[in-house]
């Protein structure tokens, strides 16, 4: 599977999922600054990692959705390529469109870091096949901004397409219907607040994450 | 001219950040508040010779694009000669 993480001013996550990537397909992912105007060919998936792109100045994701690298990102995900949006690559992916919603300041106010129980919804999914049969997970979860909003509308319409991929136990940020994870019309785009690559085995503990990365590697 | 872009949050989506405000305005003794909402203001000089109708249409392009969420937010904009 070759793959490709886009990299922001203030992304954090990029190495983490950078790591995860090559721990999982065996290849390293090419690294894309987001000023690029085009993305390798030939990918397969591209990951929007977490962090604090461009310091979440005006909304989370705002400048970063409208970055240069996201047409081609927009290109990419039209013809069919896998797009992965983790936490602030969800807010991102939200503002570029690919994905509807927001993502607003969690009803608490507080920044919630901790592992978070969480339930697959759709396991039918490209990026959620390997959870068949699996009925909660543990995935770390570290965001202040996390609160899914979208209209009754689209949330219904979400809900009867099978497009939530996942669901909090016990709803850490006030989001809609509990819903942690999205997935977009043709199910080739996930956004998602947990962070997968953060929970692959090894020092971070727990491999609950894994699936998501064996579901792809298992889709068509 | 000036363009002042006020962003804030639809009526009826929540506003963790203004409840809070309210809540300790209420506990400083300003009963009266009964709510409050929080928003951004963006002031922008534009330069070349914009009639007000112009930059009006060209400012709420620049809403729709960047500055506000339309998901979750609205915007007013005022025009400052």
């Amino acid at each position: 599977m070759k793959s490709a993480v886009i990299v922001f001013p203030g992304s954090n996550c990029d190495r983490d999922a950078a790591v995860a990537l090559e721990t999982m397909t065996g290849q390293a992912p090419a690294m894309i600054w987001h000023k690029d105007a085009s993305l390798p060919d030939g990918l397969d998936l591209v990951v929007v990692p977490g962090g604090f792109s461009y310091g979440d100045y005006l909304r989370c994701g705002a400048m970063a959705g409208n970055s240069p690298i996201i047409e081609p990102l927009k290109a990419h995900a039209t013809r069919g390529g896998y797009v992965l949006g983790i936490c602030n690559g969800f807010q991102i992916l939200c503002e570029t469109g690919l994905l509807p919603g927001a993502l607003m300041r969690n009803a608490s106010l507080h920044f919630v870091c901790k592992p978070q129980a969480l339930r697959p919804d759709s396991a039918n999914s490209a990026f959620t096949s390997a959870y068949a049969g699996t009925s909660e997970v543990s995935i770390p979860i570290a965001h202040h901004d996390g609160n899914y909003f979208a209209d009754k509308a689209t949330l219904d319409a979400l809900e009867g397409g099978g497009r939530v991929a996942f669901r909090y136990v016990d709803n850490p940020n006030g989001s809609a219907r509990n819903i942690a994870g999205i997935l977009s019309e043709n199910g080739r785009v996930l956004g998602m607040m947990p962070h997968p690559e953060r929970a692959i085995g090894g020092h971070e503990g727990g491999a609950d994450g894994r699936g998501v990365f064996e579901s792809l590697l298992g889709a068509d | 001219m000036k363009a002042i872009v006020h962003v804030g949050l639809k009526p009826g989506v929540l506003d963790p950040q203004g409840k809070a405000v309210a809540d300790t305005l209420g506990r400083l003794g300003f009963d009266e508040v009964g709510s409050a909402r929080i928003g951004k203001v963006i002031e922008l000089d534009l330069t070349g010779d914009l009639d007000a109708a112009a930059a009006e249409a060209r400012v709420r392009e620049m809403c729709e694009t960047l500055l506000a969420n339309t998901v979750i937010e609205s915007y007013r904009i005022e025009l400052q000669a």
